[in-house]
């Protein structure tokens, strides 16, 4: 690659994607490139914003909470900021952020492509995802305020309620046609734009995650983009086809929220996995354990994920025979999974394992991942979930897993795929010290959710109980931590972006799949000359080897 | 890298890609209705009589000659395709503007027709029907939320077929490029096929 005779920038080497402008100059060169790694910046951009108003939310809940009574806001403001917090951090962060960004970034040169399947489509996405969150926002400062229903926008209150709920609703249901845009270009481009020599088995773990994400976000979505539009329909025009009194079903409403809503989780967690199976072989320098099981068994978490939406619903009286299914396949679905973290750890055995910032964001993902997961199966148990309906272990359960998992995913992908896309890189020892206040403040925050629910505190109460006092004052100190470590991460990589010290070797961490061949940062259209692939993603010559020796950058 | 591959690179094209991408938004589209469908398939079977009942206030003959346009609109977009194919730009202009033409007489029927239900008095919340048993007040809600999703489709199918026409006379859409017509077409008989399923679940069934 380096023998090119155009030596456009001195080096002999050609722009990266972030100087070369091509037609349009100056912030238009953003707006309106095609460039999937332009667009990649641009939803970090969005997502990353979205993450701290919603992190501000969360961090408002917790001060709120540290007493039994009012603290700071009322309990209207409540309502709608726990919803808030819900609505940005579900449909707004996390089932964006790890396609959306490192997906578009990096599937099309995972695969060998000089972009992906439709680029002008891919900018549309972008800006339906920035229409679908601005309407958020807007729903909040306007007169009325924003829903105060929590997240799920249960009928018949989400009818009822007086907030700008028809806003709320309508920006979900932009966001998800944006991201079923994502899922059908994403498909696409694997279908039809794998560089020569790229078998479906050559492609990195996290294409394949991609690939199975693609799958849900084409064939969920659509369902619960069709209940939102119906209660929408149903506040406008009052047709009765979820409210009681004219013959409809709520619980109807429940059934087709969940049917989307459950399979969103893997839209959410299975990208991330995708993350972390990239991650660790690269730095325990293993091949990967088992490369087909975690390829396969990404699919079937896509089609297991697809079958258990009523565990949500365990308490409203569904049949026996239903409630026993769906028990059951809830067990199931915790196979494949558990099946990756088995993956991980052999690969972790006897590896050379390297703890540099992105592998320990990957390990804490496999340790909170497995307690998310774990509290999962237990509120599989039919008899256990009535009593834990609703409860704080609920929340607990899901910080522990979209968070925990996703959060740390991402954070993971941060440090590990930052370095590539900017050619710079942060300061390595601010990075390990922010993961630690993350990891330990996230447990201090979110592990007393668990016994103070499994204790029977309830969930998205204003007023609580004395006796749980003690356990929201951990949470709240544990929430400052997290905070904190929040904030040094954030700084260090954005202070990494200015003057972060220069990367110019194409392979920063020793990693053997395509996006480690290509320059740093990559070039517009990522190749020079479209790859030929003859080797598996993973190939590491000696296990106990690094495979290269790689310059210590920091 | 040389110029000619440069050129070579932006003048890329994956018909293939282009129809695959169409098919699995086409499939996106059908879980859309899908949850639609579900929702008639429960109440229905919760109230049989009542939809029963509901149905016969239907006017057939406007559902039939509705679905004859749209049938014979699918026919016109297909030889559309054809015609282009075999390079007659002429006849195939003539026959995109048969299928908008279609498309709008669909609406204009439709117009009618919830214009008589509306002054018989069944549309949402309307007294009348609020008195009715909750089965046949389902009945109208879903008519008018699945019949009006479609007419939705209808209208973007139409405009889609408007931005085809302007394609086929500038020229972009070609005897040898071809492929924006053919998932234009693809989405008009996704239109026409929901129709063939919304006929019979509102206006036979009785």
């Amino acid at each position: 690659m380096s023998n090119s005779s155009v030596a456009l920038d001195g080096k002999g080497k050609l722009p990266s994607y972030l100087i070369d402008q091509g037609k349009r100059k100056g912030l238009l060169a953003w707006l309106l490139s095609t460039d999937h790694k332009r667009i990649a910046i641009l939803y970090m951009i969005g997502v990353l914003s979205f993450f701290a108003v919603g992190v501000s939310l969360g961090f408002i809940i917790r001060l709120e909470l540290l007493t039994p009574q009012g603290t700071i806001i009322d309990a209207q403001a409540y309502n709608e900021i726990f919803t808030l917090h819900g609505v940005i951090m579900i449909f707004i962060v996390v089932i964006p952020a790890i396609p959306a960004i490192f997906g578009n970034f990096f599937l099309p040169i995972m695969i060998g492509a000089k972009d992906v399947a439709f680029p002008r489509l891919n900018l549309l996405s972008w800006y339906l995802y920035i229409i679908g969150g601005t309407m958020i926002l807007l729903s909040m400062v306007l007169p009325g305020g924003a829903a105060d229903t929590g997240w799920t926008f249960y009928i018949p209150y989400s009818v009822r309620t007086g907030t700008n709920m028809i806003f709320t609703l309508s920006a979900v249901f932009i966001l998800g046609f944006s991201s079923i845009l994502t899922g059908m270009n994403f498909l696409t481009t694997i279908h039809r734009l794998r560089a020569p020599g790229m078998g479906w088995f050559k492609m990195p773990l996290f294409t394949w995650s991609l690939y199975a994400t693609g799958w849900i976000q084409l064939l969920a979505t659509p369902i619960v983009g069709i209940t939102l539009l119906l209660v929408i329909i149903e506040r406008v025009f009052g047709v009765g086809l979820f409210d009681p009194t004219l013959g409809g079903d709520p619980m109807l409403f429940q059934h087709m929220f969940w049917m989307y809503s459950h399979p969103a989780v893997y839209i959410i967690i299975v990208p991330a996995m995708g993350v972390i199976s990239e991650i660790i072989p690269v730095f325990a320098h293993r091949t990967i354990f088992g490369y087909k099981f975690i390829a396969y068994s990404s699919i079937a978490i896509a089609v297991f994920g697809s079958m258990v939406w009523a565990h949500h619903m365990f308490a409203v009286g569904l049949s026996n025979n239903a409630e026993f299914i769906f028990s059951l396949l809830t067990f199931l679905v915790a196979i494949p999974s558990a099946i990756k973290v088995f993956n991980w750890t052999a690969t972790l055995y006897k590896g050379s394992i390297e703890l540099e910032a992105p592998m320990l964001y990957a390990l804490a993902f496999i340790f909170l991942f497995s307690i998310g997961g774990l509290t999962g199966i237990i509120q599989g148990a039919l008899n256990v979930d009535i009593y834990l309906t609703d409860t704080y272990f609920i929340v607990g359960h899901i910080h522990y897993v979209i968070f925990g998992g996703t959060g740390m995913a991402l954070f993971a992908a941060l440090h590990y795929w930052l370095p590539k896309m900017f050619g710079r890189m942060y300061n390595k020892k601010v990075a390990k010290v922010a993961f630690w206040h993350i990891f330990v403040g996230f447990n201090i925050l979110y592990f007393p959710f668990l016994i103070m629910g499994w204790l029977g505190m309830p969930r998205r109460s204003y007023h609580y109980l004395p006796k749980f006092q003690i356990y929201h004052i951990i949470a709240t100190v544990g929430s400052w931590i997290l905070v904190a470590g929040l904030l040094i991460m954030f700084i260090n990589l954005l202070r990494s972006l200015r003057t972060g010290e220069i990367v110019t070797e194409n392979n920063i961490w020793g990693g053997e799949s395509l996006e480690w061949k290509v320059q740093t940062p990559p070039i517009t259209e990522n190749f020079e000359e479209i790859p030929e692939v003859t080797a598996a993603p993973y190939e590491y010559k000696d296990n106990d080897e690094p495979v290269l020796e790689k310059e210590e950058v920091n | 890298m040389t110029t000619e591959n440069e050129v070579v690179v932006h003048a890329h094209r994956d018909d293939v890609g282009a129809r695959m991408g169409m098919w699995l938004f086409l499939l996106s589209e059908f879980l859309l209705f899908g949850g639609l469908f579900l929702m008639y398939s429960i109440y229905r079977f919760n109230h049989q009589h009542d939809f029963h009942i509901a149905a016969e206030g239907m006017n057939i003959f406007l559902g039939t000659a509705n679905t004859l346009i749209l049938l014979t609109s699918s026919l016109t977009m297909a030889l559309a395709i054809t015609a282009m194919q075999k390079g007659n730009k002429i006849l195939s202009l003539v026959l995109q503007i048969v299928t908008f033409l279609f498309g709008l007489a669909f609406l204009v029927n439709k117009f009618f027709e919830w214009r008589a239900e509306f002054r018989e008095g069944n549309y949402p919340g309307s007294p009348l029907l609020t008195a009715k048993p909750s089965g046949q007040i389902l009945y109208y809600g879903l008519y008018y939320t699945m019949v009006g999703l479609h007419g939705v489709h209808v209208i973007v199918g139409m405009t889609i077929i408007a931005f085809m026409i302007r394609f086929t006379i500038k020229g972009i859409i070609n005897k040898d490029d071809y492929v924006k017509l053919e998932n234009a077409g693809l989405y008009w008989h996704l239109v026409d096929i929901i129709w063939i399923f919304l006929f019979p679940l509102f206006y036979l069934i009785t």
